[in-house]
């Protein structure tokens, strides 16, 4: 392997603009939504996870979910993707109402999703974890399991795309590895194909980049614009506000179970709304550094830092004394 | 001591009817605990139902033998189906919990007085033999060598428990090798991630459920095959002895269930033989030949206890594939 490739300069990509009609609130109606979202309030005793009046995810584009601990981002995750149930509200993923539908039919429609605490199946090859993510497998039915002339065909197809997928995210080495083997960062990468492996129209990752080292967040930022340029559209959770400067092209900031900004990233990142959600403490240049991404820009990125962290201090003391 | 008549008796009981109803047992077994995680520990029910199935419908309906064992099977299905619908989306150490008492509830129901007619409640039931053994295409006589010398019923009953069984197993590797035995392994590694790519593991599970249990009707039957239906037979334990067996050959593998019955009723029947003949030799002064008896089965337990802890994966299965330590 070449030295070259692994280090290839990360090419800044375009972003996908003019997503919203109208004023910029949250809420905002999209041009194309592939998602939109209608009063979903879940509780869990007394307590109102999510509360969202209305929301739209527009597609073929990088979405953000953002919000501090506990903003209700995975529940409503687990909303969007049937592995929670609402307790009122609707929902429509490309025009089909999911509400009260079962997390493996919605699946089915093409929206599929990965998991905060990554779900590597341990005890499978890498290889057979890829090809448990194709889709409408002939084979999967009990009776045609037993007759190999009617899967093979298939299997043999599906087993040359996961060898092009595990190229791609350079697992092909490991594919005959149990998946229990690799490390935490292979295991989100392979997840993430596992996931592609569906063809997807939506893709949706929660925290992607938790646990995963600096040099291997490059490639897999890598990869989630390259599912953008593929045609997919892209929802991720995430608390890296680099990364979400990088590659978002929409930004929605959940607090407290609810909506309270959304926008185009830059916009969003000034907005007062973030600012006091997240208290500045997620503001740190490192990771803009390392992967590459903002080479040069450290200067500009500490001195807006500084510049944030002042305005953020001078909130507070404002705060405190109106409080008292 | 009469060292050959033991010799002789072990022998024997490894290709003995029990020893195939085992071997059954527990190919359902591995099938729902060691390749779909399924913590069922009701399979004492699916070989009564089986051996009920089959007696009762002989007995009272006058059904011919393959009838009655499609009943059974079919019984095994529909329990299944029961079973599964309201406890297959609990946790497995919850549907363990259930599963032993859905086990109990059904012995009960066999042991009770209601159903005399029907069940011989605590005599069981026994006499359903012509049927089957007017099928025997093996002319009379003795056959067979050493400890394996039986008569032509003898030797009916084991033949056809060992087909049953190699078509078990073969079931068994051919559904576990295709692409519907992939994400009946993903489920037991991570139902949530199996689901989030689109599978329906609610229906995977209960065809697992429903094929295991089929495996367990067929190993009651053949278990009650030769003799009679005894209600004492199909107690908690009869669950953990076919639990000792699975673990003993491997959870997750084809020939390992079958190997470990064929091992386990090796054991339990040279020590049930040896055991007493030590006592009455004066090798075990401190006990009787009944306490022996007992003992055996407290070597069972101890075993079983020593397996899941220094070799959790059984005889054949993969050292990196363990089912109990993740």
């Amino acid at each position: 392997m070449s030295s070259n490739d692994a280090s290839a300069a990360p090419v800044q990509r375009a972003k996908t603009t003019g997503l919203h009609k109208g004023d910029i609130v949250p809420g905002v109606a999209k041009v194309d939504p592939i998602i939109i979202a209608d009063g979903i309030r879940r509780t869990f005793g007394g307590l109102t996870a999510v509360n969202v009046d209305h929301v739209e995810i527009p597609r073929n584009a990088i979405t953000a979910l953002i919000g501090p601990n506990g903003a209700g981002k995975t529940t409503l995750f687990n909303l969007l993707t049937g592995f929670d149930k609402p307790d009122e509200g609707k929902w429509t993923f490309d025009g089909h109402p999911l509400a009260g539908m079962g997390a493996h039919k919605v699946a089915g429609l093409g929206q599929v999703r990965t998991f905060q605490l990554t779900k590597a199946l341990g005890l499978l090859t890498v290889l057979e974890n890829m090809k448990l993510g194709a889709k409408d497998q002939i084979g999967e039915n009990i009776f045609r399991a037993m007759i190999p002339s009617l899967w093979r065909k298939q299997e043999a197809e599906i087993e040359e795309r996961a060898i092009v997928l595990l190229k791609k995210f350079k697992l092909d080495t490991k594919s005959s590895d149990f998946a229990a083997s690799l490390s935490g960062g292979q295991r989100k990468l392979l997840e993430m194909a596992r996931a592609l492996m569906s063809q997807p129209t939506l893709v949706m990752l929660d925290e992607p980049m938790a646990g995963v080292n600096p040099a291997l967040t490059q490639s897999l930022l890598d990869h989630i614009l390259d599912l953008k340029e593929e045609g997919m559209t892209v929802l991720f959770v995430e608390h890296d506000m680099h990364m979400v400067r990088h590659i978002a092209d929409w930004v929605i900031v959940m607090a407290e179970g609810q909506v309270v900004a959304e926008g185009p990233p830059d916009e969003v990142m000034k907005n007062q709304a973030v600012i006091d959600a997240y208290l500045g403490s997620h503001q740190d240049v490192d990771l803009g550094i390392v992967t590459g991404r903002i080479e040069g820009e450290l200067n500009t990125e500490a001195i807006e830092l500084a510049a944030e962290v002042k305005h953020l201090d001078e909130n507070i003391a404002n705060r405190k004394e109106t409080g008292k | 001591m009469d060292i050959l008549q033991i010799l002789s008796n072990t022998g024997s009981s490894l290709i003995a009817p029990a020893t195939i109803g085992y071997a059954l047992a527990a190919l359902g077994l591995a099938m729902h605990f060691g390749f779909t995680g399924l913590l069922n520990m009701g399979m004492a029910a699916f070989m009564a139902i089986g051996a009920y199935g089959y007696a009762i419908s002989i007995l009272t309906f006058g059904f011919p033998w393959w009838g009655g064992m499609l009943v059974g099977v079919g019984g095994s299905l529909v329990f299944a189906l029961i079973l599964g619908i309201p406890t297959l989306r609990l946790r497995g150490d919850y549907l363990a919990i259930v599963t032993i008492a859905a086990a109990e509830v059904v012995r009960l129901l066999f042991l009770t007085t209601t159903f005399d007619k029907y069940t011989g409640s605590a005599d069981g039931l026994s006499g359903y033999h012509e049927s089957f053994r007017a099928f025997n295409p093996i002319p009379d006589g003795t056959y067979g060598f050493g400890p394996w010398e039986y008569n032509a019923n003898g030797w009916w009953v084991r033949i056809f428990g060992i087909t049953i069984l190699a078509l078990a197993a073969f079931i068994l590797w051919a559904v576990m090798r295709s692409p519907w035995g992939r994400v009946i392994k993903g489920i037991r590694e991570d139902e949530d991630a199996v689901r989030a790519l689109g599978k329906n593991v609610f229906s995977y599970k209960l065809q697992s459920l429903m094929l295991g249990g089929v495996f367990g009707a067929m190993g009651g039957i053949i278990y009650a095959l030769p003799a009679s239906v005894n209600p004492g037979v199909y107690v908690t334990s009869l669950t953990f002895f076919v639990y000792t067996a699975l673990l003993l050959g491997g959870a997750a593998t084809i020939f390992g269930p079958i190997i470990g019955s064929v091992i386990f009723w090796g054991v339990q029947t040279l020590l049930s033989n040896l055991l007493p003949a030590m006592v009455n030799v004066g090798l075990l002064p401190f006990m009787t030949t009944t306490q022996s008896q007992t003992v055996r089965f407290i070597l069972v337990g101890v075993a079983l206890m020593l397996l899941v802890i220094y070799r959790p994966q059984g005889i054949l299965g993969n050292k990196k594939e363990l089912t109990f330590v993740k």
